[in-house]
């Protein structure tokens, strides 16, 4: 089965970053994978978005249609992709910076204070990794150990100094993924 | 923002990585033996080049980036001249730019591999990914009876192998080829197996080397009389008939038993892949014939194909060019329907699944079954 995750933010909150860490963990693990940027002019200053589509075959469609989950960092992107989420998926919210909730009752919303949870372990600009370890917390779309090696393996060669942080984010998401009630009595989603 | 392929570490032959399409297709070029690279920058094919700038120089290799695309092709078809393996890439109005070099070479015989990394158009266009450059890479690209092979990857390690595969037919029918990719190919990143593969090299007795101490040779497009020039069409046409018979290549997926079969290249083939498989969900047997060879087109397996089904679905990033290839191969046998998207949009596996019921609706023979609900 297919899993799709759309990330989507401002442009600067690392969320092509995050998909990037997720498609690696999920190399790592053996499967196939398929990450794709939205690379049109909305990413100058506007709302930018990846999608990682991870599964046990060779990835089939890019483009989605209905995504097993979504991990929205900005109000634009919650607007966008908050309807594209599948019934029984799951939909990560940057509360920080978003107020409204998705008012869809058939998905698992969790609401998740990213920017805080971002400063508490030392860096507020990882929003996005803080989002990954929410996702990964939640949804277990692939193990958090793999994350780890992904997030060691790509910074660790290009940006060193600031591997620490992320590390320390990733935990503190991935605790208030595992440890935050669901929002509703869900079936797993269906549709990749 | 370039995301740039992770490991900028060896990459060794064998290994598993995570690729970005257009540096996989540029590394699988040096692999292969691409002696020079020719560009100018292009979204959404600008990392090609990229990796092309930094990748070149340590393999101690010409990477120009010309003044324009036209000055970078016309670089490119001197260097070919003398028989290095050449690769230019850029993207729809880049390749316009190209078409006139394009030309000269068909007609002098020089082999080179150029990829379009293809964008919506008309003009300039957006820089979403489209396939709406299917007539102009597979009608000829400029002026004169001429055509190029047409090689259409679909995902990343495919365009990686046929890279390989490129110059090696350019070298062996003396023919510039395009692979013929789109901006989501370009874009995205997939793991890939690196297998690298340099094709041997064939003695060109025709190149320009220097003419110390054997006769001059002559590499040239112009033949001013016309008898000539009738006389050099029709050896350029004998090797088009060559290439035609010889090396045609397509694959097919679950075409046993299919009621219904999709025909569709590159991305588009992919969103395809996942419509068929949701159409099981339907009871609708669909299979996929993929063109990987788009000139030549696979014309008598589609005929072969297509007779054994009730209908036909033609899917591209365009507003219908490939159909008129299908529409030829079939001859009216088995009707064809078509579903697309243009100016940047890729057809949702919805769009094409809900395609696939129209046509069945419009085919159905005896045994049609009633529409299950849609899935969202």
């Amino acid at each position: 089965m297919e899993r799709s995750v759309i990330f989507a933010g401002f442009g600067g909150q690392g969320l092509l970053f995050a998909g990037q860490v997720l498609a690696r963990a999920a190399m790592d693990e053996d499967r196939e994978v398929l990450w794709i940027p939205t690379y049109g002019p909305e990413m100058r200053g506007g709302t930018a978005a990846c999608t990682v589509i991870v599964g046990d075959e060779p990835i089939g469609s890019p483009v989605v249609d209905a995504a097993w989950a979504a991990v929205v960092l900005n109000p634009p992107s919650l607007a966008k992709f908050g309807p594209l989420v599948a019934p029984g998926g799951t939909l990560v919210v940057n509360a920080t910076l978003i107020e409204a909730e998705s008012g869809r009752d058939d998905v698992d919303e969790l609401r998740v204070p990213c920017t805080r949870l971002a400063r508490e372990a030392g860096d507020d600009r990882l929003v996005s990794v803080a989002a990954l370890g929410a996702l990964v917390g939640r949804t277990g779309i692939v193990g958090p150990d793999a994350v780890i090696a992904a997030l060691r393996e790509i910074l660790g060669r290009k940006h060193p100094e600031a591997l620490e942080a992320d590390l320390a984010v990733f935990e503190g998401g991935l605790a208030f993924g595992r440890a935050a009630p669901v929002t509703a009595t869900l079936a797993p989603a269906a549709v990749g | 923002m370039t995301i740039t392929t992770i490991p900028p570490t060896p990459l060794h032959h064998g290994h598993r990585v995570l690729m970005k399409g257009n540096e996989a297709m540029a590394e699988a070029a040096i692999r292969a033996g691409c002696d020079a690279y020719f560009g100018y920058p292009i979204t959404p094919q600008a990392e090609l080049l990229e990796w092309m700038a930094r990748r070149m120089p340590e393999e101690s290799r010409p990477f120009v980036q010309a003044e324009s695309e036209l000055g970078a092709i016309t670089m490119a078809l001197g260097a070919a001249a003398t028989g290095a393996r050449v690769l230019v890439s850029s993207s729809s109005p880049g390749i316009s730019l190209m078409a006139e070099a394009m030309s000269y070479m068909a007609g002098a015989e020089i082999p080179m591999v150029l990829v379009n990394v293809m964008r919506g158009g008309p003009g300039l266009g957006g820089i979403g990914p489209s396939q709406a450059d299917y007539f102009q890479a597979t009608k000829g690209h400029g002026h004169g009876d001429y055509r190029v092979p047409v090689l259409a990857p679909s995902s990343i390690g495919e365009a990686m192998a046929l890279m390989a595969d490129a110059f090696e037919l350019a070298e062996k029918y003396r023919t510039p080829v395009f692979i013929l990719a789109d901006g989501t190919l370009g874009q995205a990143m997939e793991p890939v197996e690196l297998h690298f593969r340099e094709p041997p090299r064939l003695a060109a007795d025709w190149a320009l080397t220097g003419a110390d101490g054997r006769p001059p040779r002559v590499v040239k497009s112009m033949h001013l009389e016309p008898e000539d020039l009738e006389v050099h069409n029709r050896h350029l046409q004998a090797k088009f008939a060559e290439i035609t018979a010889r090396e045609v290549r397509w694959a097919g997926e679950n075409l046993d038993g299919a009621e219904l079969v999709i025909v569709a290249y590159g991305t588009a083939a992919r969103v395809a892949r996942t419509a068929i498989a949701r159409a099981r969900d339907d009871a609708l047997r669909v299979g996929l014939f993929r063109p990987i060879t788009l000139w030549p087109f696979p014309s008598a397996a589609l005929a072969e194909v297509a007779a054994r089904a009730r209908g036909v679905l033609v899917v591209e990033l365009s507003a219908g060019q490939m159909v008129e290839d299908v529409r030829l191969a079939i001859e009216g046998r088995t009707p064809v329907a078509f579903e697309g998207r243009t100016g940047g949009m890729v057809p949702t596996p919805g769009e094409v699944l809900d395609a696939l019921r129209r046509l069945r609706g419009t085919t159905a023979g005896d045994a049609a079954e009633p529409t299950k609900e849609a899935r969202p």
